[in-house]
């Protein structure tokens, strides 16, 4: 295949999301600016300016009209996706770290890291649909996990909230009283921070991926581990096909890479994996440093890759990508 | 009287030779064999092949091949559709023609398939795999001695085939397929013993005889090419027992030449096929057997 290189970021890439229909990508990277493409080819529709730190996240309604963006300048911004323009800011006391909507797009969760005397936190806003009525209040804020979250996501039928970030603990939240349900188990769980987190298309199970070099599939409901796929490098981003039943991993420095004879440059790659026999299918070579962000398209037929040299790069799957055998 | 023109009767439906005008090379069309379209097939190639006569009155026959390619299919939803439309805000609004944000890889990337260390010999589906990546995997080992270029086609298919042939013609490659051809027969998912695959010398020759039967000589190598290169090149193809490259004493630096031993000789001929030719530290690899053999 030939990947589709878009070079829009000055600073390496932090978070990749299509949006529910497959024909836009945004890409948040450390330059303050997230920026909107065409899926299909590539072609830059436009940039969110606004923020005045570094973008760490982001994510669109389900009817791609509204976006939301985490910054490490305190802030949570909502975005009108079409024009532009910034239509809410909600202000925090540290950077926040992870947005996701929920279904239905009336709240949003949003973690902010520990900073000076505050620890990090888990906060649920309730997003109006006119802008104009939008406050600032908190419906429930969920504090105790020590360290980072890295990322938090919505339950199936947004009933729980999971979490996961630096002390490589996956907690599953009430997300109404915000009581904690469940912990992972420390034993078979990561050892390491966690970087990355990605639910199945249907919310059944969900992938974490950490800096110990490996990528658990656990479920949604119990938070039993159901696979562990094991890489060389530790992992950035993780990402599920909808489509077959492959997982990608991205990963960060590959110390044991650097006295290969392999003279090509581009050698950072995208593990795929079979997600059921936990093997190894194979790579995609192409970005110049680690990978960081990782998205596959909605229709399971292309997927992009951020990376820490800036670059984008889109991938449309050949036809024998489908026939792939083990 | 019979006048100079003859004019034979001939049937109705017929054109009388004799009326057609110098420049009437059309209406012969009937003389010619009808045109042919082979239909798009899985590749998206589709052939017609028409009949003409040319402006010397010769009948020639012309193949047109195109290939129809399909970049990504465009099944958007009306939303999708109507985004597409949007003006574009924030940076990109003046977006000049000649800022190359978004630009298509130059080259061609594939989802690289997996060397597994260790056993290659044992496992018949394993040794499918590494000429089946091989033989996939363009950007690293299709080399045409032609053009020189690495990456789309090999030598037999080059479409500079009219170009200056290089000096040295080397031992005749056969005609290399493109897709793995080492099974065994039995399918590629079950094992095959080692006694039992094709190609698999059953007389009970030692160990070490059959290695040496099994060396291949590599010529053309770069002058700080050592056995551990050597190795990794050749281990694809099958499990290699010795590498021994020549060494000059004095300077320590290769002197351009080297053998392989593989434990099986299919992996060694495989190994010949792909590797003649092959682009290796800015030199052209030489790649035969090691005494002159047939099969």
């Amino acid at each position: 295949m030939r990947p589709i290189l878009m070079k829009g970021h000055e600073r390496p890439l932090t978070f990749l999301k299509y949006n529910r229909d497959g024909d836009l990508l945004f890409s948040c990277a450390k330059d303050h600016t997230p920026t909107v493409w065409f899926a299909d080819n590539g072609e830059r529709l436009g940039t969110y300016r606004g923020h005045n730190g570094a973008v760490w996240t982001c994510d669109v309604s389900r009817d791609s009209t509204r976006l939301i963006t985490g910054s490490a300048d305190q802030t949570v911004k909502l975005w009108n996706v079409q024009k532009g323009t910034q239509l809410y800011t909600f202000n925090f006391g540290s950077p926040a770290r992870s947005v996701e909507f929920a279904i239905g797009d009336k709240l949003a969760v949003i973690t902010t890291d520990p900073f000076m005397e505050l620890t990090s936190a888990i906060h649920v806003k309730r997003i109006a649909g006119d802008p104009t009525e939008q406050t600032e209040e908190s419906v429930l804020v969920i504090k105790g996990p020590q360290g980072r979250i890295n990322r938090a996501v919505w339950g199936p039928l947004n009933r729980t909230i999971i979490s996961a970030g630096e002390d490589a603990v996956i907690r599953i939240w009430d997300s109404e009283t915000g009581k904690l349900l469940k912990e992972s188990d420390k034993e078979s769980g990561h050892k390491k921070t966690i970087t990355s987190l990605t639910k199945a298309a249907d919310g059944s199970h969900f992938l974490s991926g950490s800096l110990d070099k490996s990528a658990k599939l656990w479920d949604t409901r119990t938070l039993t581990l159901i696979k562990t796929y094991g890489t060389e490098r530790p992992v950035n981003a993780v990402a599920m096909s909808p489509l077959l039943d492959h997982v990608v991993l991205g990963g960060g420095q590959d110390a044991s890479a650097v006295t290969t004879t392999d003279h090509r440059a581009g050698k950072f790659e995208a593990k795929f994996y079979d997600k059921i026999l936990q093997e190894e299918i194979g790579g995609v070579k192409g970005h110049f440093g680690p990978i960081n962000a990782l998205a596959f398209n909605p229709d399971g037929k292309s997927f992009s890759s951020g990376g820490e040299d800036g670059y984008v790069r889109l991938h449309h799957f050949d036809p024998d990508y489908f026939n792939i055998k083990i | 009287m019979v006048t100079g023109a003859t004019q034979n009767p001939t049937p109705p439906t017929k054109l009388r030779w004799g009326e057609l005008d110098e420049d009437d090379g059309e209406d012969l069309d009937f003389l010619l064999p009808p045109k042919q379209v082979i239909g798009p097939d899985e590749n998206g190639i589709k052939k017609v092949i028409e009949y003409k006569f040319n402006d010397e009155g010769n009948k020639v026959k012309i193949t047109t091949t195109t290939r129809v390619r399909k970049l990504a299919n465009a099944r958007l939803s009306k939303q999708a559709v109507e985004r597409r439309s949007w003006p574009k805000f924030g940076d990109a609004v003046r977006e000049d023609v000649g800022s190359r944000l978004t630009m298509v890889s130059t080259e061609e990337i594939l989802l690289e398939r997996p060397r597994a260390p260790g056993s290659k010999a044992e496992e018949q589906k394993a040794a499918g795999d590494p000429l089946a990546q091989l033989g996939k995997g363009g950007a690293v080992l299709m080399v045409c001695r032609t053009c020189g270029k690495k990456g789309d086609h090999w030598t037999s298919r080059c479409p500079y085939k009219d170009l200056a042939l290089p000096a040295e013609s080397f031992v005749d490659k056969p005609a290399v397929p493109e897709t793995a051809t080492a099974a065994a027969g039995s399918g590629k998912n079950t094992y095959v013993p080692p006694g039992m695959r094709a190609g698999a010398d059953r007389s009970g020759t030692d160990m070490r005889r059959r290695n040496d039967e099994n060396s291949v000589r590599v010529t053309n190598l770069s002058e700080d090419t050592r056995e551990a290169d050597l190795h990794e090149l050749f281990r694809p193809f099958g499990a290699v027992s010795r590498v021994y490259v020549a060494i000059d004493q004095k300077t320590g630096m290769s002197r351009g030449f080297g053998f392989v031993n593989f434990v099986n000789k299919d992996d060694a001929q495989r190994a010949i096929n792909k590797l003649n030719g092959y682009g290796y530290d800015n030199l052209i690899l030489r790649v035969e057997w090691a005494t002159p053999r047939t099969n």
